[in-house]
């Protein structure tokens, strides 16, 4: 599989992967404990304090590390479940069509008709923020486009003639499925989870930014910005470093993501 | 001797391709290729697809479309090489010296446009007319080329009128600037077959009135005899044969040119009708969310171990009718028997026996087979599901199948993307096949195939006939394949069976007028057959 | 009646449905949820029956279908009821704080419409040549960041250190229009380079797309130069597209203004419904949610609209 990677798949596989093992890991790779002032307010970046400290005087570093924890773990479990709503949702409305079909697409027409984030305000003024909740509003919402794009998918690949074929054999629905519709359907929606990844992760950032995502003394990336941001006005760059990681984790999922697709788009065996 | 019209000497072209997974690289399509078009003749370029002749029409007006670039030799114009001129020197030269009618003109047409301001366009930029002048012109053309109305049809637009007309506006605005050369690049091959010699009437009428010279570009042979002077054989970019169009037809000299001019040479005795195996009565049908029947009373027998051809144009039917016979689409009245029992109208409620013994094999093998599963799994499957084959069993059985298309060993681990057409093709008689079935619908099996890979698979389906005793119900709209393989014809019109019989009755005068139009539309091999049949027919194509 | 007329009422009719649908699904979700505006007045501590009372006073205690009438018949004259938190008016709020927002879109979209296609054109001209690959290299740049870390970037740069423009968007009234465009200038760059990366990037699909048909094929072989081969050809067929790429990302302009007015501290719909979730202020949140949902979805139909008028398949049946 990683014969021929090319090298822009290579630097987007090696940054994420660093990234999610700093968040797997960050008990032990932090140098700090999470909530602990261990200097000034806004210090300078340093030997102790390789980032400098925050607006009360943590580790910035350390914060960045387990803000980078909370944000990945809300991202990835909201894609999950958004992709695993939308995807199975997407392909009983492709398979069954009809009514089924009919009232599922027009359900998601309605909600894809208000920004998600409108969406989400809404509903995060009645309730609690916390991360369940936040998973559950965040991948809820998001399982609308993944709906849009696997029932598109699917109804793409049932008009084939093999999978006509295969009817006519003869074939039950989850042969139908899992054996004829899935493998040809897998690349895209590959590719498709690592843009709603980002989504997510942009999603989780401004909801925390906005004070309604996740609440301190949790940190999460959109949560430093909103703590920091006062410095900027001082000149001081806290508030940024929360940008480039951001950044540079959703270039290198998009390169993924780019590969992906590239790659499989040759219909060349299913082997690789 | 005077310096031809169009001289091209040594003609290269290259392109650069992108497999996806691999580093673009260049490619060369067409190595060499020499010919010469004198003014007010016509050259006929021959060839399958790929054989590069598309791309050589195009580089007469130093065009080269997509990526592909014009690499080497010369092409003379008027005693100009265009590949060497100026940018400015190759606009004065397209759309005034040489024009371009493509293959689509329902495409080739600006859909926010109308007809005339198009058609005048080229003649007017050029200064070769003034407005009023090229349109007079425009409306003369209209009217030579046949077009209903033609003082009025320029004021429609694109898609107000039909595909044949659009396709003789698209000549108007070639011939629109007295170009000394146009390029007619397969004009009538989208077109139904009983519009197609309209319009090839048409534009050979036209090429003659107004002397222009032509480069006549298509697949099929038997057209461009009717239209060309000479006749270029072209195969993988390069030349096979190049002479006058008699010597072509008549006296081809390479074993490739041979072959294009003598296929469809299968001879097939039909057989006399036995007890049908399957049998459609009364067949009333309707696409649902729609208010009209596509089929209307339609009634056919299939003599077991016989091909009963089922022929017509498209929209007559046929392949509704193969919908029908499957169970995807349940008819409103009629009933199938198959055997000696009533099939379900509906396919999910069929027996798996129903099922297995009438297979179907498509006319896109591509989109036929799972890319993702080896040729031993596709072929593989329906032995594993109705007959429960497993390992070294199934694995042997597979072979034998393999064995009789004619594929031999090493074909099972691979995927349909590393087979040529014909392979695929054959795979999918292997899958149908498999299932041990007493009829195969085939639709427009050959279709898609270049002529003489289409005649192996013919072979071969009456071989496997013979060894199998499997009926087929064969849909096709090309004739000479009708008279190679059927038993017997049902003729489609409009949803009807407008005539039905052993192949001899149905193909033997008396005809009723359709049929009568739709067997003289078929382009024959030989020499002046166009004027002929124009001059004996009953009935205007459905195109007019 | 013309086919097309009929279309476009039908586009319209569903537009119309879609609307109320909307309302509907932000009024029923504040519903279903637990917690109602008498729990936001009193707080957790509450007892159940100053609840009960506080319920009755404020007329909580009637259906849910009534109130939502009521409700959705206030949107359309003005009365939107009353916030919790500072009691004043909602209307009169909104009124103020939409014509702040509006001045904000407006200025956003003049900036950054002519320059989308203006850079969708270059990329188009330059396919696959460096001007091209720099462009769509911004556009993956900037749909990697959310608005408000642009925000923060700018601000930091051309606010803190070079002094260019204010970090605050405070505006006034009675302000000259250049102080008020220089106050804006910040968040008016954010907003343009938010919807500029995928404006530019659907321009360039959109017209690509249609520099591929055959009809340009033709066009060229006709002898047409480069530039008469878009104005004659390609423009006709591509300014239905460009309309709705336009409009589709003026629709996204409705959300990149929320985050942008926190940032800057802007007085508008976006602060002022921010402000409301974080107070738990459930009928301005409801009033906010239901305008913001409303413009994005007539800016949609305007584009499907603008679609159906532009094909010349539909404006001339056989």
């Amino acid at each position: 599989m990683f014969k021929n990677i090319p090298l822009s798949a290579a630097i987007g596989l090696t940054i994420t992967a660093t990234y999610f093992l700093a968040a797997i890991f960050a008990d032990l790779i932090a140098p700090y404990g999470m909530a602990e002032a261990v200097g000034d307010v806004w210090e300078p970046s340093s030997a102790d304090h390789w980032l400098g400290t925050d607006q009360i005087g943590r580790d910035l570093l350390t914060r960045m590390i387990y803000g980078g924890q909370t944000t990945i773990l809300i991202a990835t479990l909201a894609t999950m479940l958004s992709f695993t709503t939308g995807a199975v949702l997407g392909f009983i409305a492709a398979v069954s069509g009809g009514w089924v079909d009919q009232v599922m697409s027009r359900l998601v027409d309605l909600f894809m008709s208000i920004p998600s984030l409108i969406l989400a305000l809404v509903i995060l003024s009645s309730i609690e923020a916390t991360v369940v909740t936040l998973v559950v509003i965040m991948g809820l919402l998001d399982s609308t486009r993944v709906y849009r794009l696997s029932r598109a998918v699917a109804v793409d690949i049932s008009v084939m003639d093999y999978v006509e074929a295969a009817r006519l054999r003869g074939e039950k629905l989850t042969w139908i499925i899992f054996r004829e519709i899935l493998p040809n359907a897998l690349s895209p929606l590959v590719a498709e989870m690592g843009l709603r990844f980002i989504f997510m992760v942009l999603f989780i950032s401004t909801l925390s930014f906005l004070g309604i995502g996740v609440q301190p003394p949790l940190a999460d990336w959109g949560g430093i910005v909103k703590e920091n941001k006062e410095g900027i006005n001082f000149g001081i760059g806290a508030a940024l470093y929360p940008a480039v990681a951001i950044a540079t984790l959703a270039i290198s999922v998009n390169l993924i993501a780019d590969w992906v697709l590239n790659r499989t788009t040759s219909l060349k065996g299913g082997r690789g | 001797m005077t310096t031809p019209l169009l001289q091209v000497r040594g003609l290269k072209i290259g392109a650069t391709v992108y497999p996806p997974g691999e580093k673009p690289h260049d490619i060369e399509i067409v190595h060499g290729v020499d010919f010469d078009v004198e003014a007010g003749k016509v050259l006929g370029l021959i060839g399958e697809s790929g054989a590069g002749k598309s791309t050589i029409g195009l580089a007469a007006m130093a065009y080269g479309r997509g990526g592909v670039e014009l690499t080497g030799g010369t092409v003379m114009v008027n005693g100009r090489d265009v590949l060497q001129s100026s940018v400015r020197d190759v606009r004065r030269l397209r759309g005034a010296e040489v024009t371009y009618v493509s293959q689509s003109a329902a495409a080739s047409f600006n859909p926010a446009k109308r007809i005339m301001e198009q058609v005048i366009e080229a003649a007017v930029l050029q200064g070769k007319f003034s407005k009023s002048d090229a349109e007079q012109r425009a409306r003369d053309l209209f009217a030579k080329l046949g077009l209903p109305d033609p003082d009025n049809i320029g004021s429609r637009y694109p898609h107000q009128v039909s595909g044949g007309q659009l396709q003789r506006c698209m000549t108007a605005l070639a011939l629109c600037p007295e170009p000394d050369l146009v390029v007619f690049d397969e004009p009538t091959t989208a077109l139904d077959v009983t519009t197609q010699i309209d319009v090839l009437k048409a534009i050979k009428d036209a090429i003659r009135d107004t002397g222009v010279a032509a480069l006549y570009i298509t697949h099929d042979l038997a057209v461009v005899a009717q239209v060309s002077d000479h006749i270029m054989v072209l195969r993988q970019g390069e030349m096979v044969e190049y002479g006058t169009t008699d010597e072509i037809i008549n006296a081809p000299k390479e074993e490739y040119t041979q072959a294009l001019v003598s296929v469809r040479s299968i001879k097939h005795v039909e057989k006399e009708p036995v007890e049908p195996i399957l049998s459609v009565q009364g067949i009333t049908a309707r696409y649902a969310g729609t208010n009209f029947d596509v089929l209307h009373d339609v009634t056919v027998d299939i003599s077991a171990g016989q091909t009963l051809a089922v022929v017509g144009e498209s929209g007559s039917g046929k392949s509704t009718l193969a919908r029908v016979i499957t169970g995807l689409l349940p008819p409103r009245e009629g009933t199938i028997t198959f055997g000696d029992r009533t099939l379900s109208p509906d396919q999910p409620s069929r027996s798996r026996e129903d099922l297995r013994e009438l297979q179907m094999i498509y006319q896109m093998a591509d989109t036929a087979m799972n890319p993702r599963q080896t040729v031993g799994t596709i072929i593989g499957r329906p032995l594993e599901f109705y007959f429960g084959l497993k390992g070294a069993e199934k694995q042997k059985r597979i072979q034998e199948l393999l064995d009789e298309i004619e594929l031999g060993s090493g074909f099972q681990d691979r995927y349909p993307a590393e087979l040529s057409g014909g392979q695929k093709q054959r795979v999918c008689i292997a899958r149908a096949l498999a299932a041990k079935p007493k009829l195969i619908i085939c639709d427009e099996v050959t279709s898609a195939l270049d002529p003489l890979v289409a005649d192996g698979i013919l072979k071969l389906l009456l071989q496997l006939q013979k060894i199998e005793d499997v009926a087929y119900l064969f849909i096709t709209h090309d004739l000479a394949t009708v008279r190679a393989i059927a038993d017997s014809i049902a003729v489609m019109y409009q949803g009807r069976v407008q005539r039905y019989g052993t192949k001899s009755e149905v193909l033997t005068p008396p005809f009723d007028d359709y049929t009568d139009l739709l067997l003289s539309s078929v382009p024959e091999m030989k020499l002046g057959w166009l004027e002929d049949v124009i001059a004996h027919r009953k009935m205007e194509s459905a195109g007019n | 009646m013309h086919p097309i007329l009929k279309l476009v009422a039908e586009r319209l009719g569903i537009g119309l449905l879609l609307l109320l649908a909307a309302s509907a699904l932000i009024f029923g979700l504040t519903e279903v949820l637990p917690g109602d505006a008498a729990q936001a007045v009193l707080g957790q501590g509450a007892t159940e029956e100053n609840l009960a009372n506080l319920r009755a006073e404020m007329g909580l205690d009637r259906p849910a279908f009534t109130r939502y009438f009521e409700w959705l018949g206030g949107i359309f004259t003005g009365d939107m009821g009353i916030a919790l938190t500072n009691k004043l008016p909602i209307g009169e709020q909104i009124a103020r704080r939409m014509s702040a927002t509006l001045f904000l879109a407006f200025w956003a979209a003049i900036i950054s419409v002519p320059l989308a296609i203006l850079l969708g054109l270059i990329a188009v001209r330059y396919q696959n040549r460096w001007p091209d690959k720099l462009i769509s290299g911004i556009t993956l740049a900037s749909i990697s960041l959310p608005e408000f870390m642009i925000a923060y970037i700018l601000v930091f740069f051309f606010a803190v250190k070079l002094f260019w423009a204010p970090s605050f968007a405070s505006v006034s009234p009675g302000m000259p229009l250049l102080d008020q465009l220089h106050a804006i200038s910040l968040p008016v760059a954010v907003l343009t380079l938010v919807v500029l990366a995928h404006m530019m990037r659907m321009t360039r699909a959109a017209i690509l797309n249609v520099m591929q048909s055959a009809y340009i094929e033709t066009a060229e072989l006709k002898g047409l130069n480069t530039f008469a081969v878009i104005r004659k050809h390609a423009f006709p067929n591509a300014i239905a597209p460009i309309v709705n790429v336009v409009m589709i990302n003026l629709a996204y302009l409705v959300v990149g203004v929320v985050v942008v007015e926190v940032v800057f501290a802007y007085p508008g719909m976006g602060q002022y419904l921010v402000d409301a979730v974080v107070k738990r202020d459930v009928p301005v949140v409801l009033a906010c949610g239901v305008i913001f949902a409303a413009v994005y979805i007539i800016l949609n139909i305007v584009a499907d609209v603008v679609s159906i008028l532009a094909n010349p398949r539909l404006r001339h049946p056989k």
